[in-house]
């Protein structure tokens, strides 16, 4: 999509991120040892369903999730320092700053009782330092910049006044205030409908090619995900199960769930099947992980018992394509 | 699909352009159309207007003793009666005012500077911090609160600054509790997490995120608690543990009153009266308050109910 995309270096590295809930049950392990670069300018998917990992893996990137209950370790590379290390105040000269976040429900993530203009420049009076009177300037900037009508005259209106799709808009600005490097979208388009979907998938886009800035888009939509992403992590239980480019992983997808996440996506233009294939089964109890392949119950090809007993290692099976299997598969095996 | 430069949103470019309408605007707006809280807000007035310029409107001096005419029924010239010692009852109700609305304020003051940041640290920060503080407010909450004050009061010494110190101290655990209430909700809501992605700190989240969108709650408290105070104060005065003789205060002069019941009525109705009214116009005020800051929060929710 982006024709930066995977030039540079590593923004951002992820080294073996684990996070775990205490729960009266016992640790919850909801990211287990997961490694990813994000090249600058680059688009990453993070796929998987609810539940597989994939909005605490980058909430814990800037250490956003409560500790305790939670518990972060490894390693997050970001502009040559550990965040996972990086004390608070450190951590918040990088949150929003360099690194920025748009959550799922536009119709949350505003506070109900500030203006946007002052939601919009509150960040970056704190960041870049600036006076009131830039800050609203860069507002109305940012405002236009997304694609909000007389941006000027709607700084002092409050969320309520915004629809939600204006809403997910001025989050987005919110976002891009201090110019981030890498922006994470966290199921950002999840709330809203298809229409208004479609048009922040190329806001965002658009930013991105305008801004030169990396994205981290966390869904669990694949049709959103074949349009914007550069590279695709698909994630299960807290694993990557498989990585690649978009193209590789769509035309020739090597593990069973990615599979499977495939084949539910009703195929435009064929004959309206029956019923929709879904996977069976449910996705493992995060606090009773099975000591094997997360995905062992609900595989339809489980081989033997190197499944049940061992976790699959990332391995690479064509150049930037990696799959976390004991067996090769294909979309043609049986 | 192609990108485009405009925005394309055809819904929102057909909503009217939403005129800025202020938050206070809207709550008062509310508020005026309760006709009971717009008596209680005129009574405040009169109220607030005796506070000032009480001895200016008396038409006699606070402590003018006239033996000769104890105890005189209502009249043209003394309007609610004379007291004991020949004073005019009707201003000494006039000038106490001022004590009971300073009582008020005052007293609430301190329950509101000490309650709200001890509710907010509690319910923003949770476990140990949240355990200690909040059984701390629990010990308070579970004396009776006369009967605390009364303590208090016995240990620092009666007069009208201990009075005032003693019921702030008694309030102290509502507007803790429902501070923290509040921003046990709040602190979970998005926005809050949205600013801390954006490096907020724990400070600033608390001040700017936090505080205004638990006020609601806390300014309606704040307004009852102000009828709560009065009737306090009125309370530990007629108890002799609050304003001193000859000061007067609505409790201290019913506590006069009491012994002259039988034949001179109008020493206590009066300054009873007063008390009554002005309670009833704190209550008016704050129910009508709660009314015009609750269908907001409702408007809120249901905005939510559609999105999820």
């Amino acid at each position: 999509m982006t024709g930066a995309a995977t030039s540079g270096e590593a923004v951002l590295s992820v080294r073996d991120l684990t996070v775990r809930f205490g729960t009266k049950r016992g640790p919850a392990r909801v990211v287990n040892g997961i490694s990813y670069d994000l090249a600058a300018g680059e688009t990453l998917a993070i796929v998987g369903e609810s539940g597989s990992g994939k909005s605490v893996s980058v909430l814990s990137l800037m250490k956003l999730i409560p500790e305790p209950p939670g518990k972060i370790d490894g390693e997050v590379i970001f502009r040559g320092r550990d965040l996972v290390a990086a004390s608070e105040a450190d951590l918040q000269a990088v949150r929003g700053n360099h690194m920025a976040m748009i959550f799922q429900d536009p119709m949350t993530s505003l506070n109900p009782v500030m203006t946007i203009g002052h939601q919009l420049t509150e960040p970056m009076e704190h960041h870049l330092d600036l006076s009131t009177t830039d800050a609203r300037t860069r507002a109305v900037d940012l405002l236009e910049l997304v694609g909000i009508p007389s941006a000027a005259r709607r700084l002092d209106d409050y969320p309520h006044q915004f629809s939600g799709g204006m809403r997910q808009r001025v989050v987005i600005a919110m976002g891009l205030a201090c110019d981030p490097e890498v922006l994470i979208a966290d199921e950002a388009t999840t709330a809203l409908d298809v229409t208004t979907q479609a048009q922040i998938v190329e806001l965002v886009q658009r930013l991105q090619e305008q801004l030169g800035m990396a994205v981290i888009w966390i869904t669990h939509d694949l049709g959103v995900v074949a349009g914007i992403a550069d590279r695709v992590l698909v994630m299960y239980a807290g694993r990557i199960v498989e990585e690649g480019l978009v193209d590789d992983l769509y035309a020739d997808p090597r593990h069973p769930y990615t599979l499977g996440l495939l084949a539910s996506l009703p195929k435009p233009g064929a004959d309206r099947p029956e019923t929709l294939f879904s996977i069976p089964g449910l996705p493992p109890d995060p606090i009773v992980l099975p000591p094997g392949c997360a995905f062992w119950d609900r595989c339809t090809y489980r081989l033997d018992a190197a499944c049940r007993s061992d976790v699959p290692e990332l391995r690479t099976v064509a150049p930037g394509h990696k799959v976390a299997t004991h067996y090769d598969i294909t979309a043609e095996s049986p | 699909m192609s990108a485009p430069d405009r925005p394309l949103d055809l819904h929102d470019a057909g909503t009217p352009p939403v005129e800025h309408q202020s938050r206070l605007r809207e709550v008062l707006g509310t508020l005026v159309q309760n006709r009971l809280s717009v008596l209680g807000l005129v009574i405040l007035a009169v109220l607030i207007v005796l506070a000032l310029f009480g001895e200016a409107i008396a038409p006699f001096e606070l402590n003018d003793i006239d033996v000769v005419n104890r105890l005189q029924g209502p009249s043209g010239d003394h309007w609610f009666g004379t007291d004991d010692l020949g004073r005019d009852v009707f201003s000494r109700v006039i000038i106490a005012a001022r004590v009971s609305l300073q009582v008020g304020f005052i007293a609430v003051g301190i329950a509101l500077a000490a309650g709200v940041p001890i509710g907010l640290v509690a319910g923003f920060y949770g476990r140990g911090v949240d355990s200690v503080l909040m059984r701390l407010m629990d010990i308070l909450f579970s004396f009776p609160a006369v009967l605390l004050a009364i303590a208090i009061l016995a240990v620092l010494g009666p007069g009208l600054r201990n009075a005032m110190i003693a019921i702030g101290i008694v309030y102290t655990p509502i507007f803790a509790r429902i501070t923290r209430g509040s921003v046990l909700s709040v602190k979970q809501e998005v926005y809050v997490r949205a600013a801390r992605s954006l490096g907020a700190s724990d400070a600033r989240i608390l001040r700017r995120h936090i505080l205004p969108n638990v006020l609601a709650p806390i300014i309606v408290q704040t307004s009852l608690s102000l009828a709560f105070a009065i009737l306090a104060e009125a309370a530990l005065s007629f108890l002799g543990l609050g304003v001193q003789p000859p000061e007067p205060a609505w409790g201290r002069m019913l506590a006069d009153g009491r012994r002259f019941f039988q034949d001179a009525p109008w020493m206590a109705i009066f300054p009873g009266l007063g008390i009554l009214f002005t309670v009833m116009a704190f209550n008016f005020v704050g129910d009508g308050l709660r009314d015009a800051l609750d269908p907001k929060q409702k408007s809120v929710i249901e905005s939510r109910g559609q999105t999820t």
